[in-house]
């Protein structure tokens, strides 16, 4: 297995429980300016939902 | 139960009414022709006043049409909303609709400095451009939440474009659901606050707020404020290159004309945002966190005409807790706090500071059982509200 799919393979997702939007960090969220491969640690704590806007980083649930 | 549905009537009745409004969405089709169909009016008959139909129509006859036709009682089923949401025909009327307002506009113009007129008769047409440009912006909402279509999203800016208020998607989506309901935000009013003073508040507030946020983004993708990947930058281009052709081809007369249809615009949704939450407050958590946005933090109106014409933006409880949620899929609830009318006759009223606080203060102090810590109020007036209203029964 190369670097970059190990790397994939611990990429993580993380869903809004309001709207159902997933953060997938292989994906990122490159219209709000956080381009793939973002992690979720690396994003601010006030990070908002890229989708409705209304649910921040803590309020986002850990797809296992 | 607080925010419980509302699905008491018979479900063969509902669903067929549910089914209906399909085609009577296209009365927002309509709706932007109402000033030309005037228009036509005044030419063949000479008669200038009717210039302000639209604005008659406003708030008078759709008033009385909401008196007259009532609420709205039918709400979608789970079933049905899974049916309804994905279906692009809802979308497909507002594309529809987004042509509509430019068509109106345009025809306004073209109407206005082709004939002559009284300024009288001008300032009428104006203003009926005006509603309708408010109008627009209420289409421009519903699709600028859409933010994962992109061809939905370039539609909100460009009728959001006929009155130049394309900032409006970033402000609302990002800053007014985010704050909504909180003395922080610029777009929710405070009981006690006048119409007049809040959008001394509102309007420089909300445009500062979608700038700021749309340099922030920009500042992350490692661009500046001033490209053209704003997207603030870009609806006012539209904007500008269209009222600059307009007064090339039709004249001077489109500088008053525009200037008033686009400021007209622009005071409706000031009044969308001041009747929408006023005094409403979400309590702060013990973590410095507000309490999440619940359907008792807006002020929601069932009224069956108004909601047909306004992409049921009255159901304005389901709206702000499911911000993503299309019109089509929209529900009533129980035991919110209501409007005792429907939009058209609420704006008409709140132009009135006496007659709006008489009519809504004592509902807020309802609403917050008598409990002014619970209130969004105008810190200028803390002290008199406080001695006036606060009595909460509870400890």
């Amino acid at each position: 297995m190369s670097t970059k799919q190990a790397e994939n393979t611990v990429m993580k997702q993380y869903r809004c429980p309001d709207c159902g939007y997933i953060y997938a960090e292989s994906a990122g969220a490159e219209h709000e300016g956080y381009r793939a491969g973002t992690l979720w640690k690396e994003l601010p704590e006030d990070f908002p939902c890229p989708d409705c806007f209304i649910t921040e980083k803590p309020d986002f649930v850990l797809l296992e | 139960m607080p925010g419980s549905d509302n699905s008491h009537s018979p479900a063969f009745k509902t669903s067929a009414w549910i089914s209906s409004k399909r085609y009577w969405y296209w009365l927002s089709v309509l709706l932007p022709t109402i000033p030309l169909i005037s228009a036509a009016l005044a030419i063949r008959t000479g008669t200038g006043s009717w210039l302000w139909f639209t604005v008659f129509f406003m708030y008078a006859i759709l008033p009385a049409a909401d008196y007259i036709f009532g609420i709205d009682e039918a709400n979608p089923d789970d079933e049905l909303i899974e049916k309804l949401k994905d279906d692009r025909y809802y979308v497909h009327i507002m594309y529809v609709v987004t042509v509509m307002h430019w068509v109106s506009l345009v025809g306004m113009a073209y109407v206005v400095s082709h004939y002559e007129w009284s300024w009288f008769s001008i300032l009428g047409a104006a203003l009926s451009a005006g509603i309708i440009n408010g109008v627009g912006l209420v289409v421009g909402h519903e699709m600028g939440h859409k933010v994962r279509d992109k061809s939905q999203v370039a539609c909100a800016k460009i009728v959001m474009a006929c009155s130049g208020y394309g900032h409006f998607s970033i402000e609302h989506n990002k800053g007014h659901h985010r704050h909504v309901a909180t003395p922080e935000d610029p777009a929710s009013s405070r009981l006690g606050e006048s119409i007049y003073k809040f959008s001394k508040r509102e309007m420089p507030g909300a445009f500062r707020r979608a700038w700021s946020l749309e340099t922030e983004r920009l500042q992350r993708l490692g661009k500046s404020e001033w490209s053209l990947d704003n997207e603030i930058i870009q609806p006012a281009l539209l904007t500008i290159s269209a009222y600059v052709l307009m007064l090339a081809l039709f004249g001077p007369v489109m500088i008053p004309f525009l200037l008033i249809a686009a400021g007209f615009g622009w005071w409706q949704l000031t009044c969308a945002n001041y009747v929408e939450h006023y005094g409403l407050l979400r309590l702060k958590r013990e973590n410095g966190r507000y309490e999440r946005c619940a359907p008792q933090h807006s002020w929601n109106s069932n009224h069956k005409v108004s909601n047909l014409l306004l992409l049921q933006l009255q159901r304005h409880s389901d709206h702000h807790a499911h911000p993503t949620s299309p019109y089509q899929v929209l529900r009533d609830y129980a035991d919110v706090p209501g409007l005792p009318s429907g939009y058209p006759w609420m704006f008409f009223v709140a132009m009135f500071p006496w007659a709006w606080f008489s009519l809504m203060d004592p509902k807020v102090v309802a609403w917050a059982e008598a409990d002014m810590n619970r209130v969004n109020l105008d810190p200028d007036l803390r002290d008199e509200l406080f001695s006036r209203y606060h009595n909460p029964q509870t400890v």
